[in-house]
């Protein structure tokens, strides 16, 4: 009756029995779809909202480098679905001010809606969703890198559970739409964070890294501060450090055409 | 005029910003500051910017564009406001002189949650179209744009205010600009041009004279615009009360050119459509110095509209197509009233396409607007390819190609201005 009792209270504080120390049966580990829904969320939904200042050094094979420093803004319209996306571009200097805006949408049916401003010329424009495995603002990040692929879009299955990870295999329903034939993730056990995704081409090599290089806890968050991205087809390699990051801030509805044209407070400040 | 009116900006933001001061400095500094104290940011370019012309034009110079700008950006900010200075200084060795040109300077300030005002000279846009404005009356820069300069120049500022309110019903923008601001039209300075009173091209030997309304306060212009987004579509109602923004008549002795009144009633939506974005924006232009159209000197009243679409077709690489229409709407007026042989078509179309590439880790964007008018029988295409050699500097090459069968029509009145220009640009 006791040990009921705290196997209650435990499942309601989110604690799994395996942490008290007892003989791990094999069937209290989660499912495929605990695994890469729990993943999803730490990656891409940690708290209601966010903001973090996103500094990225783009190296090409020569070792030349290029910088794009911007804001981000989050706010999580469901957790594991619909959310928004505020980028306030502050390098390189041409680009300074300008903002790119995500109404991201979970239903593959429906595109995300994307919005550019452009400062000097006060526009407005409204750009088409298009293919989400471009680069994004020219560096090895794809554009779904940096606001999530949507779980749906691939099967998963757990190919390896070691004492730190969950190795998930991911292959794509529609392979023609996508460069890689799988992907595979290896998950925190603890964290849930996705901590290195290795993609596969059709001969089954590996040509694109991404690594979870420094994860920190953040107002009770596991986040991760710096990414790293290679490409070892082209030697390309994006390093993404972000830093002031917070998260709860209170965030109004600041995705809206009213704070394209005058970024809000906390882009700026 | 325009020096004076520069001036009286100037001093007014810079009032303003003294008046704002104190109060912050009162909180951070104990000695009591000044300006500045405020926490300034100073960004910009500078920029070299080479062009000829391809075919002989005797109206006007071979060098189509030749200049050094410095573009310098100061912004800084209070407890309680923006403010933002921008201004160029120019050299231009076509013109053979200098000049400053002021193109932001105003104070922005959130006076209630659900309200923004940006007081001062400001650059406005809005509407559907893509380098076709219907309901956008603000002030634009054809020279600058047939010429070479980059795109942002086609956009001339205002001196205005805009009031700005949010509500879950709608949104409101009312700007108004105490003296009207027309567009930096084609004169015949830069650009030869068909003058119609002389029946041939002119250039410089025919620079057009006109009766710009300037009055303050009687001159004047406002716009609105009423806007609201449903889903993913964004809808707009507008309205215009003022003046042609170039000259769109002559005055009784034919002596200069007039910007008559106009009126412009409009609405627009813009939305996701398949695989792209397709937007529709249509506008009445009520040209109210001659409603009836019998005035053969007075531009006749028109409808126009336009229907868009664009979408990726590759990686990278995206198309965009317009369909325009001028639709003149007293045309049996206007053809019984004007000289024979001096009639316009009923209408103006106009189709558009628009090709971008990125390329190189999109270092490398090369694009092709053009504009195709099956009535008018002219083109006008705008190829231009930009390299971002680093993050400061930017490298261009481009050009400006007008055909036409007719020298009287828009894009072909101006196939000897075909030009190619270069640039250089550093930015900070």
């Amino acid at each position: 009756m006791r040990i009921e009792l705290v196997t209650k209270l435990l499942l309601v504080l989110g604690l799994s029995l395996p942490a008290f120390g007892q003989e791990k049966p094999k069937s209290t580990l989660p499912s495929v779809e605990q695994i890469v829904n729990r993943a999803n969320l730490a990656a891409y939904y940690q708290a209601k909202d966010g903001k973090a200042k996103v500094k990225m050094t783009i190296t090409n094979k020569k070792g030349q480098k290029r910088y794009r420093e911007f804001i981000i803004l989050r706010k999580d319209i469901k957790d594991g679905g619909d959310q928004k996306y505020y980028v306030f571009f502050l390098k390189p200097a041409d680009v300074r001010k300008m903002v790119f805006m995500v109404h991201k949408h979970s239903d593959l049916k429906k595109g995300d809606d994307r919005w550019l401003y452009l400062p000097s010329l006060d526009l407005v424009k409204r750009i088409a969703a298009g293919d989400k495995r471009t680069s994004f603002v020219g560096s090895d990040f794809l554009y779904e890198d940096v606001s999530g692929r949507s779980l749906e879009e691939d099967t998963h299955e757990v190919i390896e559970t070691t004492d730190e990870f969950f190795v998930v295999k991911n292959v794509p329903k529609k392979a023609d739409t996508v460069e890689f034939s799988y992907y595979n993730v290896s998950i925190d056990r603890k964290t849930y964070m996705p901590m290195k995704m290795e993609y596969y081409d059709k001969n089954d090599k590996v040509y694109r890294t991404i690594e979870s290089a420094k994860v920190e806890i953040i107002q009770g968050f596991p986040t991760v501060v710096k990414s790293i991205v290679s490409d070892l087809k082209t030697g390309g390699k994006t390093v993404m450090e972000f830093s002031d990051i917070k998260y709860d801030i209170d965030l109004k509805d600041v995705f809206s055409e009213r704070y394209l044209r005058r970024p809000p407070r906390e882009a700026r400040r | 005029m325009i020096l004076t009116k520069t001036q009286a900006i100037l001093t007014l933001i810079a009032l303003a910003a003294a008046l704002a001061s104190p109060a912050l400095a009162q909180d951070n500094d104990p000695n009591g500051g000044v300006l500045w104290d405020l926490p300034v940011e100073l960004h910009g370019f500078y920029e070299m910017r080479a062009g000829y012309r391809l075919r002989n034009d005797k109206h006007e110079k071979d060098m189509s564009i030749m200049e050094n700008r410095l573009q310098l950006e100061l912004s800084t900010f209070t407890e309680w406001a923006d403010f933002k200075g921008k201004g160029d200084i120019v050299g231009d060795l076509v013109e053979e002189q200098g000049d400053f040109d002021l193109r932001e300077a105003y104070m922005f300030t959130v006076p209630r949650d659900y309200m923004d005002v940006k007081i001062g000279r400001q650059i406005l846009t809005w509407g559907t179209g893509d380098l076709i404005f219907i309901n956008d009356l603000f002030p634009k820069d054809w020279q600058s744009f047939f010429i070479g300069r980059d795109p942002e120049y086609l956009k001339a500022p205002s001196d205005a205010a805009k009031v700005s309110f949010f509500t879950k019903a709608g949104n409101l923008d009312i700007v108004y600009t105490p003296q009207f601001d027309p567009d930096r039209f084609l004169s015949g300075r830069r650009l030869s041009y068909w003058n119609s009173s002389l029946g041939r091209l002119a250039g410089q030997d025919a620079i057009i004279h006109t009766d710009k309304p300037d009055r303050w306060f009687r001159d004047s212009e406002i716009a609105a615009r009423l806007y609201k987004t449903v889903g993913s579509y964004e809808l707009a109602l507008y309205g215009y009360r003022g003046f042609w923004k170039s000259p769109a008549g002559l005055n009784s002795t034919r002596s200069q050119a007039v910007f008559p009144d106009l009126n412009v009633y409009g609405a627009s939506i813009r939305g996701t459509v398949g695989k792209g974005i397709g937007n529709l924006e249509a506008g009445y232009y009520d040209s109210a110095d001659d409603r009836s159209g019998k005035n053969p000197l007075i531009n006749n009243s028109e409808i126009r509209y336009l229907a868009g679409y664009s979408q990726e077709i590759g990686k990278d690489f995206t198309m965009g197509l317009q369909y325009y229409v001028e639709h003149m709407l007293n045309y049996s007026e206007h053809k019984k009233n004007i000289p024979v042989g001096l009639e316009r078509d009923r209408q103006r179309r106009l189709i558009t396409v628009r090709l971008t590439k990125l390329l190189m880790k999109q270092d490398l964007a090369c694009s092709v607007f053009t504009y195709f008018s099956p009535t008018d029988e002219d083109v006008y295409m705008r190829p231009n390819v930009r390299y971002k050699a680093s993050d400061n500097l930017t490298l261009e090459v481009g050009g400006n190609i007008f055909f036409g069968e007719h020298p009287d029509t828009f894009f072909g009145q101006f196939r000897n201005n075909t030009n190619i220009y270069t640039a250089v640009r550093y930015s900070f």
